[in-house]
């Protein structure tokens, strides 16, 4: 099957490629652009690992194409730290509060979460927890994510009201 | 997993898509979400050689209402159902349904029009739709028509859609005072279809209803109209009788598999509990 030009905006970066339309954005990100920090758990859009943000929006990268993706503004894990190195607040309190052991659904977890505080800058517990429902975790029992997330939020919310 | 290789289209006109699946016939299959379609691919057990893309279709991205209807684009994703104002003062029966679809990265792709169209008795919408007697306005090569809800579903993955139509909005009554609706759905874990859910959809006037409907959703090859469960309860004051009545009717039409969210007689005692909270909730609602 011909393969298609494809033009995306990656972490703020323009990236053309050439891809089968079939190709799955998760397998595009990882494979072609070696952006593997997002990465496949079941493959059927259950997990979340695969969590990426599209159009400002968090989505399953391994439930769209790559040619749906054409056009589009992405955002992974890998764009989350500072040019710099310096990591988020989200990963920052992720380790502070040990939100991982594996680290297998951190990636997705994080970019959810990114975007969760984007939505709601100030979640309860319970909205946290509806907010990553379609990320599981097999280590953690959740808590330190919660915890984590908690705390990102408020660091977010005390340097946006130091900066006014 | 890997699907079968296709072209790709991606149309930006309603009537553009509707050419493309002239042209290619039962070889294209338009995808709108594609939260149902491309896991049945990676599958395999969907192929189609040309995949033609409904989502620069800005027509079909729309909740309005014209007076008499509410209109919902077949586009809209659940998430823009569950984020409309109109709707949650309007009709919060959608809200109800969509919060309990997936999980909230599925809701910002899967819409609703390919939720109500896919013809999977498992989707929560059509009982909603069944029960507000919604009309789904399709378009093909020879322009418009409408097809009842309830006259929308045919058999598992089987529906009233001709080859070369697209679902294009659908159009639901606006509801009238004393109008109340809720769905009520049980589930093993978020992402999960059904064990049984219901919906229902019921008019009071000083207390007594005036006009029901309950809809049942994953206990048959199609969404379920409960007819019978829900003449239980027209004339009566949704007092424990009439309630006990139309539980025992819906639950009488209630033919789910026997599967991992339990043997068939368990799943049809779920169904009349779903209708039991779902006719409280909408009481409350409509008072």
């Amino acid at each position: 099957m011909q393969k298609m030009h494809v033009k995306l905006t990656v972490n703020g970066r323009e990236v053309e490629a050439l891809a089968e339309p079939r190709t799955l954005l998760i397998h595009f990100l990882r494979e072609q652009l070696s952006l593997t920090g997002a990465h496949i758990g079941c493959d059927t859009s259950h997990c979340g690992a695969c969590t990426i943000d599209l159009n400002g929006k968090s989505v399953k990268s391994c439930t769209v194409f790559v040619a749906q993706a054409n056009g589009a503004k992405v955002t992974t894990i890998e764009g989350m730290a500072a040019a710099d190195g310096t990591l988020h607040p989200l990963q920052e309190a992720f380790r502070e509060h040990h939100g991982l052991q594996c680290g297998f659904c951190t990636p997705g977890m994080i970019t959810r979460a990114w975007r969760l505080l984007q939505e709601n800058p100030n979640p309860t517990e319970a909205e946290i927890r509806m907010g990553i429902s379609g990320n599981l975790c097999r280590c953690t029992g959740y808590q330190n994510i919660v915890k984590a997330i908690r705390a990102a939020a408020e660091r977010l919310q005390s340097t946006k009201e130091a900066a006014e | 997993m890997i699907p079968a290789a296709f072209a790709y289209h991606r149309p930006s006109s309603l009537n553009e898509a509707i050419n493309l699946l002239a042209k290619h016939g039962d070889e294209a299959r338009v995808v709108a979400g594609g939260h149902s379609l491309i896991p049945m691919m990676k599958l395999r057990l969907a192929a189609p050689q040309h995949l033609v893309d409904l989502q620069d279709l800005a027509e079909l991205r729309r909740i309005d209402s014209d007076g008499t209807m509410l209109v919902i684009g077949a586009m809209t994703t659940q998430q823009e159902i569950l984020a409309s104002g109109l709707l949650a003062g309007k009709c919060p029966i959608l809200g109800d349904a969509a919060a309990q679809i997936a999980d909230p990265q599925v809701r910002n792709c899967g819409t609703i029009g390919g939720n109500v169209a896919n013809g999977d008795p498992g989707n929560d919408m059509p009982a909603v739709m069944l029960a507000l007697d919604a009309i789904y306005r399709v378009t093909g090569p020879g322009g418009s028509r409408d097809i009842p809800a309830r006259q929308f579903y045919q058999g598992t993955f089987v529906t009233a859609l001709k080859e070369g139509e697209i679902l294009q909005s659908i159009r639901i009554p606006t509801p009238v005072p004393g109008h109340g609706a809720a769905y009520e759905k049980q589930k093993r874990k978020i992402g999960d279809y059904a064990t049984a859910a219901a919906a229902v959809v019921l008019t009071l006037q000083g207390g007594t209803c005036t006009a029901a409907a309950i809809a049942l959703t994953n206990l048959g090859d199609t969404p379920l109209n409960a007819v019978a469960a829900a003449q239980a309860l027209v004339g009566s004051k949704l007092d424990s009788v009439a309630v006990a009545a139309a539980v025992k009717q819906a639950r009488a039409i209630a033919r789910p598999a026997s599967d991992g969210r339990g043997p068939a007689d368990y799943r049809t005692h779920v169904a009349g509990i779903m209708v039991a909270r779902a006719i409280a909730k909408a009481k409350a609602r409509a008072a």
